[in-house]
C-alpha cells in the first residue's frame, strides 16, 4: 500500500480515538478511499492487519455501505438526490442534464474520466430541492440550466 | 432566511442571524456554555430530574421521553456509560440537524456535554452521515475550540469531570439512523440492527455497555431546559408535547424550509408559514413526519376523544402540529420532515419512488423486509412503466402486511406503512392508474421522472 504521509497520519490519529480498534474500520476506509480513489482487496487486508481483525471483517463493511467502493470512479463524484422531495422538484431532469453534458451513463465513468454521475438517496436538504453533491459541495435549488452551469465549471476545473 | 412571526425559535434562535458563525466566539458572545458551567455545579441526578420534568420527547422519530430513556441506563454494571449523538439525519423529508450542525455546532456540543455530565459519561460519539462532509469538519473544529476553552476533554471547567467527544462518519447507509444499527456500525461492523430484548442500548449498547442514543435536536434542548427551567420549558406547546420543534417542509408549498414552532396546527404551518400550495394548485396529501409515516389525505376528517373526554373533529388543517395531534390523526410526527404532495403528484409514482428508497436501504438481515421491499419496488416500478397486472394492488397490500411487525427493527414498519396507507386512502388511483398506464399510447414521462427508479 502506497499511502501518502497525510493519510498515514490520519490513520494513526483515528485508531486511539476508539475504546476498541475495530471501531476504526470506517475511518480507515474513508482515509484510504480518499487517498486511493477506491478500496482494493489489498486495502482490506492492510486495514485488517492494522486493526488486528480478519480481512473478511473489513470486506463485509466495504460491501455493506454504499459509499465504499471497490472500483475507481471519475475524478469528480456527482451524486444527484433521487428521493421524493427532490424528484417532485425535478431531480430526474437535473440528473439527465449531468449525464448528457458529460456524455456518460448512470454509475459509469465518463469517457474523459472526469466524472461519475450517480443517484443518491435523500441528502437531507429537501427544503432546497432538487439538490446534488459534487464531491463535498452541496448544490441546491437546481434546474437544468443551473446543472449545465455546474457542468461547465467542472469541465473548466479539469 | 427571515424568521416568520409564527415561529418560536429557541434552538435556531441565532443560527440565521447575520454575522453569526459556527465559531466558538459567536456562541460565547450569545451566552454559550453558561449552562454547562451551571450544570457542572449541580448534582447530576438533578439534571436528569429536570429533563424528566420538562417532558422533553425525542426528536429523532419515536418521540420517547428523553428523561425516561436516561433513567433506564444501567448505572450499577460497573461498565463505562457511552452517549451517542445520532446525527445520521437520513429520513427523507428531514433537514433540521443539518441546520444545527452547520450553523450552531457549539450548541450541540454544549447539549452533549450537559447530557454526558448528567449521566456520568466519559466518552461521547457523534455519528454523522457521510453525505455531510462539511458538517463533520465543522464539528471536529468545534470540538477543538471547545477543548481549548476547557468545555470538552480533561477536567472540564476545572472540575474533576472529564469527557471526550469523537466525530464518527457514516458511509451512506440509512439504517445507521436506527439506534442499534448505528451501534453496530460504530463497532466497525455492518449496520444490522440488534434484537430487543436483550440489546436495549441503555443496558447492552456500544461494546455491550450501557449507552444513551439521542438525536441532535433532543440534545440541544438540554441547554434550554437548564436555561429556562423544566417548568417554563413544559409551558411551551401542549402538555406531553413540550418545547419547540423544528419542522422541515418540502414539496408543493410556496415557501419550503425549516421552521421552529410550538403550539400551532398543520394548517398554520402549511398555509400561514409556508404560504400554501403553489398558484393554481391544491394540496392533495401530506406525509407528516418523514417518508416512513402514514399519509394524511386532504379532505379527511379525524374524529375521536381527547384524554380529558372532549371530542374532536378535525380536518387536515386543524390537526395540532405535535406528537399527540398527528398521532390522533392516525400517523406520527416522526422526525418532523413534512412532505406536501399537491394535485400534480401521482400517488402511485410517489410510492414507487419511496419503495426504490426502502429496497435500497433495507439492511438485508430479515427476510420479510429484504425480499418484501424488493418486491414492492418491482411491483410499483412495473405500475409506473405501464406493465401493471390486475392483481398488483392486492399483492402490494399482502406483501406490506407480511413485512409489518415481522422484522427485528422498525424499518419494516417504515416500508409497510406508506404502502398500506397510500392504498387505503388512494386505492381508486392505484386501480385506475394500473389500467390507464397499460395503454401503449399513455404518456409516462412525468410519472417515470417522479418515480425516478430506473
Amino acid at each position: 500500500m502506497n499511502l501518502s504521509s497525510e493519510t498515514l497520519a490520519e490513520i494513526e490519529a483515528a485508531i486511539p480515538k476508539y475504546p476498541e480498534a475495530r471501531s476504526a474500520v470506517m475511518p480507515l476506509l474513508h482515509a484510504i478511499q480518499q487517498d486511493q480513489g477506491y478500496l482494493s482487496n489489498e486495502a482490506a487486508e492492510w486495514v485488517a492487519k492494522k486493526l488486528g481483525i480478519e480481512p473478511i471483517n473489513v470486506l463485509s463493511v466495504i460491501t455493506f455501505y454504499p459509499f465504499f467502493r471497490q472500483q475507481p470512479i471519475g475524478k469528480r463524484h456527482v451524486r444527484v438526490c433521487r428521493t421524493l422531495s427532490c424528484a417532485m422538484a425535478g431531480g430526474s431532469k437535473v440528473c439527465d442534464t449531468m449525464l448528457k453534458e458529460f456524455d456518460t451513463e448512470l454509475n459509469g465513468v465518463s469517457p474523459d474520466g472526469e466524472v461519475t454521475v450517480e443517484f443518491a438517496e435523500c441528502l437531507a436538504s429537501c427544503g432546497s430541492a432538487p439538490v446534488m453533491l459534487v464531491d463535498d459541495e452541496l448544490y441546491e435549488n437546481l434546474d437544468e440550466a443551473k446543472a449545465a452551469e455546474i457542468c461547465q465549471k467542472i469541465k473548466a476545473e479539469a | 432566511m427571515a424568521v416568520h412571526p409564527k415561529e418560536n425559535r429557541l434552538i435556531l434562535k441565532y443560527a440565521d442571524e447575520p454575522g453569526y458563525t459556527p465559531g466558538i466566539d459567536s456562541y460565547l458572545a450569545h451566552g454559550g456554555y453558561d449552562m454547562l458551567k451551571k450544570a457542572v455545579g449541580m448534582p447530576p441526578q438533578d439534571i436528569i430530574d429536570e429533563v424528566k420534568k420538562s417532558q422533553l420527547r425525542g426528536r429523532g422519530g419515536a418521540g420517547f421521553p428523553c428523561g425516561v430513556k436516561w433513567s433506564f441506563v444501567d448505572r450499577k454494571s460497573g461498565k463505562p456509560i457511552y452517549l451517542i449523538c445520532n446525527c445520521d439525519e437520513s429520513e427523507p423529508g428531514t433537514f433540521k440537524d443539518r441546520q444545527i450542525v452547520h450553523k450552531d455546532p457549539h450548541q450541540l456540543i454544549e447539549g452533549i456535554m450537559i447530557s454526558c455530565f448528567a449521566n456520568n459519561v466519559a466518552k461521547a460519539f457523534i455519528y454523522i452521515r457521510e453525505e455531510m462532509p462539511k458538517g463533520a469538519r465543522i464539528l471536529d473544529q468545534a470540538i477543538v475550540e471547545a477543548k481549548e476553552k476547557g468545555f470538552v476533554g480533561d477536567n472540564i471547567l476545572g472540575t474533576d469531570y472529564s469527557c471526550d467527544i469523537v466525530v464518527h462518519r457514516g458511509a451512506a447507509a440509512y439504517i445507521c439512523g436506527e439506534e442499534t444499527g448505528l451501534i453496530e456500525s460504530l463497532e466497525g461492523k455492518r449496520a444490522n440492527p440488534r434484537i430487543k430484548p436483550p440489546y436495549f442500548p441503555a443496558v447492552l449498547g456500544l461494546y455491550n455497555c450501557p449507552t444513551i442514543v439521542n438525536n441532535v435536536e433532543t440534545l440541544c434542548n438540554a441547554v434550554h431546559i437548564l436555561d429556562m427551567g423544566a417548568e417554563a420549558f413544559a409551558q411551551i406547546g401542549r402538555a406531553n408535547n413540550t418545547g419547540t420543534r423544528i419542522w422541515c417542509v418540502s414539496g408543493g408549498v410556496q415557501r419550503p424550509g425549516y421552521y421552529e414552532v410550538a403550539g400551532i396546527t398543520v394548517g398554520e404551518l402549511i398555509h400561514d408559514i409556508c404560504g400554501g400550495p403553489l398558484p393554481g394548485r391544491t394540496i392533495k396529501a401530506i406525509i407528516p413526519g418523514g417518508s416512513s409515516m402514514k399519509i394524511l389525505k386532504n379532505g379527511e376528517r379525524y374524529k375521536g376523544k381527547n384524554p380529558d373526554g372532549a371530542e374532536y373533529d378535525w380536518g387536515l388543517d386543524d390537526v395540532p402540529l405535535d406528537y399527540d395531534g398527528i398521532a390522533a390523526a392516525g400517523s406520527m410526527s416522526g422526525s418532523g420532515g413534512m412532505m406536501v404532495l399537491d394535485d400534480t403528484v401521482s400517488i402511485p409514482a410517489a410510492l414507487a419512488n419511496l419503495m426504490a428508497f426502502y429496497s435500497h436501504e433495507s439492511c438485508g438481515q430479515c427476510t420479510p423486509c429484504r425480499e418484501g421491499s424488493l418486491w414492492l419496488k418491482k411491483i410499483t416500478a412495473r405500475m409506473v412503466h405501464g406493465q401493471a397486472r390486475p392483481e398488483d394492488v392486492d399483492l402490494m397490500k399482502s406483501v406490506a402486511d407480511q413485512i409489518e411487525g415481522r422484522t427485528i427493527c422498525a424499518f419494516g414498519f417504515a416500508v409497510a406503512w406508506p404502502v398500506q396507507s397510500y392504498l387505503a386512502k388512494f386505492e381508486d388511483e392505484f386501480r385506475e392508474y394500473a389500467t390507464r398506464l397499460s395503454d401503449p399510447n399513455a404518456d409516462r414521462q412525468a410519472i417515470k421522472e417522479l418515480a425516478c427508479n430506473g
